[in-house]
């Protein structure tokens, strides 16, 4: 007879568990992360560089347009004004789509912070954590490997949100953005479940990286900058499809990332659906919500089935714990 | 009579790094040494409930690769490991629920968290509720004298504080099964010291506890343990209370020498009579120190032949009481280092 404690394995118990598992491993993500100051400089700074060079360009191509319209002859479009009144229209219409395309920048360039976190944080966290030793300490507890990432994950959404709130209102100050929210509601459940998708892919990928380990770097480095550009992060994604040839070919490849569909479902719910003329977004927003709660849940159940498969194929080839054998 | 452990058979074979046309070509001996690699070969071992087994033996002898086995972090190749009675490969999560692992020189953790964040932060992963576990943190922390050093964070700690936190948090989920992977490696002798007594405490004072350690201080495992097995190139040896491994070699005759050093050893395992030997060269006073197993003492007078032959001068002879160590000479032909 063992004399070893009994070990309880009911359901409430494995709640409570894996529970335990996500906040445990959130929390080096939401307080140790917070401890480095120098993160105002590196995630909220920085990232607003990249932002004024876009802002600067669609600055440029505004002031452009006005001096077209504002000059002798004052030009509307193709033709010459043909009174005050329509030089007032193209006035507006001109400065509507500028503060459009410079708000898409600043939400684009907020989004890029939890990309950057999914890819370098998410998908190459397992990398690292087997590097400095976790990893194997991580496989041996009982708790759900889909707990160890969702705490990844939940820490990582946390602590970006933070960064990208504060990009996000640095933006709106410096460049004097101006967004007009009309259903918070469904704004919140698009931005929730653009993350949750977002994160699912991530949760997918840090499986493969279990496996493929610093060969799988490559794969960030190639999600970086062409993601940039073909989900639309500086850009209403739309745009591409009116590029004939490789553009619709290259929006559609892009709009797998969940990012991609879920900036304009946010451009559209802060810009309002007329912004453009409404010809630049993919799909109305409520067609967006529901491919992102598609998305959300397939990377959701891929990502589970990722880590249990490649798990069982690391242990088989010793890859859990190659650092130390 | 209940194991806590037992492996029937158990083999591991590392297949070895796959070519890819990305890869440098390997010279002819990376080739080789990319060939596959028989871990453990065939293990059987019973380690019983609240027993401190211990596991010595070289570099690469299979230590590791059975403790991971075991930990559920590996696959065996063939055979069959259980832990508390469940099989590693079919059903972990109760192995896992009652088993944790802390090896020497472990760098685990978060740099920027503290101590005490970073022992709870694992506790959680086994569902120690938050109250419990940070009661436990700190009896340990005080046990082990890291109480001073609770908040610090982690890249500040010593390699024996750090040492010591890992031991901690080994202990803080309550396992039944602890597995110490040469534990007390690199440390201090007090460091090490509050380590092992804490061990032979934790498995002694309460029913149901039970520790493998892997050492490369035989004098540690002497101390510790109440069975050893010395394993080499993946087969265990033998298997026996650290008295009765001894006694194994009792009727042979164990000699240690003091000497110039010299350059020729070859000539030692021809000689009739000698059965095993190691020697050890320390550079620094240009002395060897050479261990002889022998059968009797009738060789005794050809080694010193064989020695002042090499122009060496003999500076100390002594005749001694069999060691682990001599066991482990005798049957794996060479000493640890």
């Amino acid at each position: 007879m063992s004399v070893a404690t009994d070990r309880r394995t009911d359901l409430r118990y494995r709640v409570g568990l894996n529970l335990r598992a996500v906040v445990g491993r959130s929390y080096p993500r939401i307080v140790g992360a917070n401890r480095e100051p120098s993160w105002i400089f590196f995630e909220a700074f920085l990232p607003l560089l990249g932002i004024a060079a876009y802002v600067f360009i669609y600055q440029f191509f505004g002031f452009q347009a006005t001096a077209a319209i504002l000059g002798n002859p004052p030009m509307c479009g193709n033709h010459v004004c043909a009174s005050v009144a329509e030089q007032n229209q193209y006035l507006a219409a001109v400065n509507a789509n500028t503060n459009a395309l410079i708000a898409s920048v600043v939400l684009g360039g907020t989004m890029v912070a939890f990309w950057l976190n999914v890819l370098w944080s998410m998908a190459s966290q397992l990398y690292w954590e087997k590097e400095i030793g976790n990893l194997q300490l991580y496989m041996m507890a009982p708790m759900n490997r889909m707990a160890l990432l969702g705490g990844m994950a939940v820490g990582g959404m946390v602590m970006t949100s933070m960064r990208a709130v504060s990009t996000l209102v640095a933006g709106i100050f410096v460049f004097g953005v101006i967004f007009q929210v009309a259903n918070p509601l469904l704004l919140l459940a698009v931005f929730f479940a653009t993350l949750v998708a977002l994160y699912g892919l991530g949760m997918m990928f840090a499986s493969l990286y279990l496996l493929w380990g610093r060969e799988a770097w490559n794969l960030s480095a190639l999600m970086e900058e062409p993601i940039f550009f073909s989900s639309g992060f500086y850009f209403p994604l739309g745009g591409l499809f009116r590029i004939p040839g490789w553009g619709p070919a290259v929006a559609i490849a892009g709009s797998f990332i969940p990012a991609s569909i879920g900036l304009d479902a946010l451009r559209q719910l802060t810009l309002g659906s007329t912004a453009f003329g409404g010809s630049l977004w993919i799909f109305n927003v409520t067609t967006e919500l529901e491919i992102l709660v598609g998305m959300a849940v397939l990377f959701l159940i891929l990502a589970r089935y990722c880590l249990a498969y490649l798990e069982t194929l690391a242990k088989r080839e010793g890859k859990l714990t190659s650092r130390h054998q | 009579m209940s194991y806590a452990v037992e492996t029937r058979d158990l083999t591991r074979v590392f297949s070895g790094k796959k070519k890819r046309w990305w890869r440098r070509k390997p010279t002819p001996d990376e080739e080789e040494s990319l060939g596959p690699v028989t871990a453990l070969d065939g293990v059987s071992l019973q380690i019983r409930e609240g027993e401190l087994f211990g596991l010595l033996g070289p570099n690469g002898a299979g230590k590791t690769t059975l403790i991971k086995i075991l930990a559920t972090l590996l696959l065996p190749t063939s055979g069959q490991a259980l832990v508390a009675g469940h099989d590693v490969t079919r059903d972990p999560f109760p192995i896992r629920q009652r088993i944790n692992m802390v090896s020497g020189g472990e760098t685990s953790g978060y740099g920027l968290l503290t101590a005490r964040e970073n022992i709870w932060m694992f506790s959680q992963f086994y569902g120690v509720p938050s109250k419990v576990s940070k009661a436990r943190i700190d009896e340990l922390m005080h046990i082990f004298g890291l109480w001073d050093k609770r908040d610090a964070k982690v890249r500040m700690l010593s390699t024996g504080q750090r040492q010591k936190m890992n031991m901690i948090r080994g202990f803080v989920t309550g396992p039944d099964i602890l597995f110490l992977d040469e534990p007390t490696l690199g440390l201090d002798v007090n460091a090490a010291r509050v380590i092992r007594e804490y061990v032979m405490n934790w498995v002694r004072g309460q029913a149901g506890k039970t520790v493998l350690l892997t050492s490369h201080y035989m004098a540690e495992a002497d101390q510790m343990c109440d069975r050893i097995a010395i394993i080499d190139k993946g087969k265990i040896l033998a298997c026996d209370t650290p008295a009765n491994l001894k006694r194994m070699i009792r009727t042979e005759t164990t000699f240690q020498l003091e000497v110039d050093t010299i350059r020729d050893t070859t000539s030692f395992m021809s000689l009739q009579g000698v059965k095993n030997f190691s020697h050890k060269d320390d550079i620094s006073k240009n002395r060897s120190h050479l261990t002889f197993i022998l059968e009797d003492e009738g060789p005794v007078a050809e080694i010193l032949s064989s020695i002042t032959s090499q122009g060496a001068k003999v500076h100390s002879l002594q005749k001694s009481e069999p060691t682990l160590e001599d066991v482990f000479i005798s049957m794996v032909g060479r000493g640890l280092d």
